[in-house]
């Protein structure tokens, strides 16, 4: 068979019912239509962009201050992470480097290459660049562990003189730049991927 | 209608993600209809899942609602004590803009959860019951599937145990009551995920509207 664009339907990307092209609004489950988002490219580089200015103070300002009896101290994402594997353990330290450092940075990476190859009407890999775009699409909300932590650690550590932790600036650069970056990958319109394939008029 | 060599549109379905276009086949308990080019799952009927999806969403919502007020974790240093709910994780950032953070993590933590139990339970407790559905059962469905990404429950469970083990040098910690809620939760939630199909509960609630019929649970597709 071939794509409902091509036979003049409309697929609902929320109940997966079809309908003449021209609807707007799915009669069954009252989701907008559209067969494909012309807005879509721009809305994913909009968030992208917002997603990575966020990113970088995120990496520069301390996401914990930790007071205790005779100091104080404050720890970037990365300076958090080398403490705990100094600590010896490597696990948490590995899992706190791939959910804030790793994650995001591969998904800035993988977002601008499925919008670019769909701007280029590639038609290689299509399979697999659906495959990164479900990949994404499920990993970044992991990326939230490390605003959890600090949300649990700055509520629990509260002993008065001997410990008390306090959220820094990072953490809400750092908490926006996952929910824009979500955000990224919800506007991006997985169908694009399909459109160039040989052997199929690009009626884009 | 301008349907495709006269083919009535209910009995096609079009891949959500890649937009290939199928005619509906029935799909036999515990199989799955996969789409061809991209492997989207697109039919795949699970036996008295609507029951099951209730009784979950249940639990869900009576543990969500327990785990806000039992502390998840506790500290132990020199003799002070401290333990912490999720309320006292709301209002734990205090400072300015930072009170964004704690409330977009409670909201991920705690409402939206909370939330999508509720719509479930709306949108599918009365068909699975009595076969009707309420006003709004469909919007209730469709706003709870559009939450599915923002509810964080399984990432908070994980993010109590690195905190454990970073502060681990500090104080001593141990769970509290609502950590092992959030793990029970979170293992629920993909229980209602896995169970959720959400063509078979459409042409439900499509068939509820066209009222009369028995209650065929879940899946066949008989025009």
């Amino acid at each position: 068979m071939s794509t409902a664009r091509e036979n003049g339907l409309v697929t609902c990307r929320s109940c997966a019912r079809v309908w003449p092209i021209q609807s707007s609004i799915c009669d069954r489950c009252g989701a907008p239509l559209s067969s494909r988002d012309a807005q879509s490219l721009q809305r994913v580089w909009a968030w992208w962009l917002a997603g990575l200015i966020a990113y970088i103070p995120a990496n520069l300002y301390p996401m914990l201050i930790t007071e205790t009896l005779t100091s104080t101290s404050d720890s970037t994402i990365i300076g958090g992470a080398i403490e705990i594997a100094q600590n010896g353990d490597i696990t948490i330290a590995a899992i706190v480097l791939i959910a804030s450092v790793v994650i995001p940075i591969s998904k800035f990476l993988a977002i601008a290459y499925l919008c670019i190859s769909v701007q280029r009407r590639s038609n290689r890999t299509v399979l697999g660049r659906m495959r990164l775009f479900e990949v994404i699409e499920f990993i970044g909300r992991w990326s939230m562990i490390d605003i959890f932590v600090v949300a649990i650690l700055s509520a629990l550590v509260q002993l008065s003189v001997i410990a008390t932790i306090r959220p820094g600036p990072a953490a809400l650069a750092f908490a926006l730049s996952v929910i824009f970056t979500m955000l990224s990958a919800k506007a991006f319109d997985s169908r694009l991927i399909w459109d160039h394939l040989p052997g199929r008029a690009a009626k884009a | 209608m301008p349907a495709q060599n006269h083919t009535p549109l209910h009995t096609l379905i079009g891949c959500p993600n890649c937009d290939q276009l199928y005619r509906v086949t029935a799909v036999a308990e515990k199989e799955r209809a996969v789409c061809h080019r991209c492997h989207t799952v697109l039919i795949s009927p699970r036996s008295a899942a609507f029951t099951r999806i209730l009784a979950l969403s249940l639990a869900n919502l009576i543990l969500v609602i327990a785990a806000v007020f039992h502390p998840f974790l506790e500290i132990n240093a020199g003799g002070l004590t401290n333990r912490v709910s999720l309320l006292d994780v709301a209002t734990s950032f205090r400072t300015g803009a930072l009170i964004i953070v704690s409330v977009t993590s409670v909201a991920m933590i705690v409402l939206v959860p909370l939330t999508r139990a509720g719509l479930l339970i709306y949108a599918l407790g009365p068909l699975a019951l009595r076969n009707a559905s309420l006003r709004g059962a469909r919007g209730a469905f469709r706003l709870a599937q559009g939450l599915k990404p923002w509810a964080m429950t399984e990432i908070f469970a994980i993010g109590c145990a690195v905190a454990l083990v970073k502060v681990a040098d500090l104080a001593q910690l141990n769970f509290g009551p609502a950590f092992w809620m959030f793990i029970v939760l979170s293992l629920f939630v993909v229980l209602v995920d896995r169970s959720v199909c959400t063509w078979s509960i459409w042409s439900a609630l499509d068939r509820s509207d066209q009222k009369a019929t028995p209650h065929p649970l879940a899946g066949s597709e008989k025009a």
